[in-house]
């Protein structure tokens, strides 16, 4: 009965105030991929925290290669060949990658460090894995898939045999992506086992063999991959049936809103744009999408219609007025909205409350503030209003430490507030990045409200499902450069792919 | 029930009541260590601060200054900025305040009120400066108020002499006249002859002031906001240039009316050679008071109570004064590394739970 090589029976957790981990059963075959799904804040990263030695479990055993083990400590999960690959990558940026990699056990040759035998292991483990990583390359210098990379390869290294992923594919491009997938079914091929934490559905299905579903520190069952359909595992994750398609009404878009007319932006890395001569626009009753890889200037794009980045050169108009020169609340104040892209670096000031936070563009107007004098009686009402409307959901609501909040409930307070400053443009930027099936159902639905209602919204998402689904029309941007401009009633994923990487439409190359 | 309300009471204010035991205990043991009764020693020192009428009042006179620092410091700190230039911007400032005590001629309280708004102007003028710095060519304040530090020190150093020397020494200026000094009659006689002013009053008015600008208005907002997360604040429109400034100045007019509050209250001339070390001590009185105004004010009364009733200390045991002075190192310590006491009381708490 050597089948699993881990089990944790019946793992009980509590937090003051809450049961993180109810009686949670998870068994890990050997060789397989095994998929933790969870909405945020079900007690996945508890779990996984637990098998890790950074958390205590109350109650409940956990079983490696059939031995009952105590795991105080992160070391000792070490020792036992658990191995994680965090969210967040613990890497020292003007380190190389193979100094990364031999950080805190370095091999010594008399006084000093022997990298060059280190980077030739670090290369040799690196062709086994099909990881195709350069010892020798700064981790600064290489992509975030790559940067990924360097932490399994940290984890092979220490030769890891259970390997934990935490939300492997959050930060990473739809290719790498795919180059992630391969690289986990070659580590099962070299016999290691998997454990895959994620909400996301589509990667379950395309990787996964047993899915174990947890929800409110519940657990509620392990199932088959294989023959178990998306919806059904959706059902399990969220409680309720969900719908993954988004009723969208046809519509016909009236007067164009925004104008982007020849738009060059310069990038912080110097001589360099980030966009160039870019131009388009956006109607009302319209979802523009703006389909990318990563990096190719949609950040850019964004802060220069926003204010956050000054421009080179162009136009932009909203509403047949030049805002190219206004300051960023003058802009807020003639009818832009903006979800940014980061949520707690941009969106929140996380040390406010939620009711702060929630009038963090027009404290300043009547009636939240009169002859520079705050009103928190008013704050507080126009506060509730939002988080009742968006169903934020916050211990003790207005007055919540926004920092205490569910990654889902920040974003759904976020895209609340924007609504609500009743906008003629709404930018949304990877408005449900990180966030579980429900509440990006929610988000998608209020997105096309918005729309509905006569809003220009702009979408910009690395997610081209999101994009597909939402968008009226399609703007695919690579380099800075406006590829093209697609309907989406006319379009596949295919083609816009193609698109992401340069090619224009109709290019027979 | 009783733990809710255990809960209740703000850590930051149990993190600095551990700050301040651990300190005392640390100086009790100095003293076995020097062969003296720790007992004997803390209450000399806490007699000597509060014994009668007068030491009460040398003791809220010694806080004064330090309650206006300390606010400075505060103050910045809540907008993100580390004001480390408090002890120049309170000798400029105390230096204005000298200079209209001594040349203008006006009735007292017009003479205060002049004295004491030349100080705030002196103070801001060297706050803002690194507030400048900072916000148009990104200068670290750290570095710029220091060195205003020493500009402060050298032009005090120059100025006194030539346009303010006293009778019979290069090293300080005239004394003021009691006409323009901060000390009146009706708190001198309350207080039993004690050199306690109205300094005090500056300082407790100030309190109130930037707790209220904090806590009700626009500017505190948008102040918080900055300091708390300046790419937030820059996303919804707040001014962080602006605001780094503004609050820079208003730390420096702070700092300034602390030297108003020491050189034409607490003292009666200004001397050459000497950085107020009530400067920096606002930094440790900032971080004892968790940064909130009324915080400071509870720290900067607990320091003046430790310098004040050191002296006392010192007469009646062998325990040296340097003591006294070691305890308040100690707690400046234990409160600037409060986030270990944090750490351990939440362990303290995973343990109590875990039984």
């Amino acid at each position: 009965m050597m089948e699993y090589v881990v089990e944790m029976l019946d793992i009980r957790k509590e937090f003051p105030g809450v049961i993180a981990n109810d009686n949670i059963t998870l068994r890990l075959k050997k060789g397989e991929i095994h998929a933790l799904l969870g909405e945020n804040g079900a007690g996945k990263s508890t779990l996984m925290s637990i098998l890790f030695g950074l958390y205590q479990a109350d109650s409940g055993k956990i079983r490696v290669n059939g031995k009952d083990v105590s795991i105080s400590n992160p070391n000792v999960a070490n020792e036992l060949g658990i191995g994680m690959v965090h969210q967040h990558f613990k890497l020292v940026h003007n380190f190389t990658v193979t100094e990364n990699i031999i950080l805190g056990m370095e091999p010594k040759a008399g006084l000093s460090i022997d990298i060059k035998s280190a980077a030739k292991r670090v290369k040799e483990i690196s062709e086994q894995y099909g990881l195709n990583v350069e010892p020798n390359a700064k981790i600064e210098d290489v992509s975030v898939g790559m940067q990924q990379r360097v932490e399994i390869l940290k984890m092979l290294y220490r030769n890891a045999d259970i390997l934990i992923f935490d939300e492997p594919t959050a930060v990473l491009t739809p290719q790498e992506i795919d180059d992630l997938i391969k690289i986990m079914k070659n580590l099962i091929k070299e016999g290691k086992s998997i454990i895959l934490i994620t909400h996301k559905l589509k990667e379950i299905k395309a990787v996964a063999d047993r899915c174990t579903v947890i929800r409110r520190g519940k657990y509620i069952g392990t199932v088959d991959v294989e023959s178990t359909s998306k919806a059904q595992m959706a059902e399990m994750m969220v409680g309720r049936e969900v719908l993954f398609t988004v009723d969208k009404p046809e519509k016909k878009a009236g007067e164009a809103i925004l104008k982007v007319d020849n738009l060059s932006v310069k990038s912080s890395r110097e001589g360099v744009m980030a966009v160039k001569n870019f131009s388009f626009e956006i109607k009302e009753g319209e979802i523009l999408g703006l389909a990318g890889v990563e990096g190719n200037g949609q950040s850019e794009l964004v802060e220069a219609i926003t204010g956050l980045k000054p421009i080179t050169s162009g136009k932009i108009t909203l509403n047949g007025k030049e805002i190219s020169s206004l300051s960023i609340r003058e802009r807020i104040n003639s009818g832009i909205a903006h979800i940014p892209e980061d949520r707690q670096k941009r969106g929140l000031v996380l040390d406010y409350t939620v009711g702060q936070n929630m009038v963090i563009e027009i404290y300043d107007r009547k009636p939240f503030s009169d002859r520079g004098l705050l009103n928190h009686k008013a704050i507080s009402e126009y506060a509730e209003k939002i988080v009742e409307d968006f169903d934020v959901r916050a211990g003790q609501g207005v007055d919540s430490i926004t920092r205490s909040l569910s990654g889902g409930n920040q974003q759904k307070a976020i895209v609340g507030r924007e609504i609500e400053l009743k906008p003629d443009v709404l930018i949304a930027v990877q408005p449900t990045r990180g966030l579980d099936v429900g509440s990006i159902e929610y988000i998608h639905r209020r997105l096309i409200e918005q729309r509905n209602n006569g809003k220009a919204i702009l979408l910009v998402s690395l997610e081209l499902d999101e994009i597909l689904s939402l968008s009226d029309r399609i703007a695919i941007i690579n380099n800075g450069e406006l590829i093209g401009i697609v309907n989406a009633k006319d379009t596949n994923e295919n083609e816009v792919g193609l698109m992401m990487t340069g090619i224009k439409r109709g290019d027979t190359d | 029930m009783k733990l809710s309300i255990l809960n209740k009471i703000p850590k930051s204010l149990i993190v600095s009541l551990l700050a301040v035991v651990f300190g005392l205990l640390a100086g009790a043991l100095f003293m076995l260590f020097t062969g003296n009764n720790p007992f004997e020693g803390y209450t000399y020192l806490i007699r000597g601060g509060t014994m009668n009428i007068e030491r009460l009042g040398n003791t809220l006179a010694t806080a004064s200054p330090l309650i206006l620092t300390g606010l400075s410091v505060a103050f910045a700190f809540r907008t993100g900025l580390f004001n480390i230039g408090a002890s120049g911007q309170m000798l400029f400032g105390g230096f204005c305040a000298t200079a209209v005590a001594l040349t203008l001629s006006a009735p007292k309280p017009i003479l205060l009120l002049i004295s004491v708004i030349a100080a705030g102007i002196g103070g801001a003028l060297w706050g803002v400066v690194p507030g400048l710095l900072k916000s148009k060519f990104n200068v670290h304040e750290v570095v710029s108020s220091i060195m205003m530090n020493w500009i402060a020190y050298w032009v005090i150093y120059y100025a006194v002499p030539t346009y303010l020397k006293g009778a019979f020494l290069e090293t300080e200026s005239k004394k003021i006249s009691h006409e323009a000094s901060l000390r009146v009659d009706w708190l001198t006689n309350l207080f039993d002859g004690s050199y306690i002013n109205l300094g005090l009053f500056i300082g407790i008015i100030s309190v109130i002031v930037i707790a209220f600008i904090l806590n009700k208005t626009v500017l505190g907002y948008e102040l918080k906001s900055v300091g708390f997360n300046r790419y937030a604040a820059e996303y919804a429109g707040i001014s962080v240039n602006k605001n780094i400034v503004l609050a820079m100045m208003i730390s420096g007019a702070l700092a300034g009316l602390a030297g108003a509050a020491l050189y034409i209250g607490n003292a009666s001339n200004i001397q050459i050679g000497i950085l107020p070390p009530q400067g920096f001590d606002g930094i440790a009185v900032s971080l004892l008071g968790s940064n909130t105004p009324i915080g400071v004010l509870a720290a900067a009364i607990f320091f003046g109570l430790l310098y004040s009733g050191k002296g006392f200390m010192n007469a009646m045991t062998n325990i040296p004064p340097e003591i006294a002075d070691t305890i308040i190192a100690t707690i400046i310590y234990f409160a600037a590394t409060s986030v270990l006491i944090e750490k351990g009381l939440d362990r303290l708490k995973k343990k109590r739970r875990g039984n």
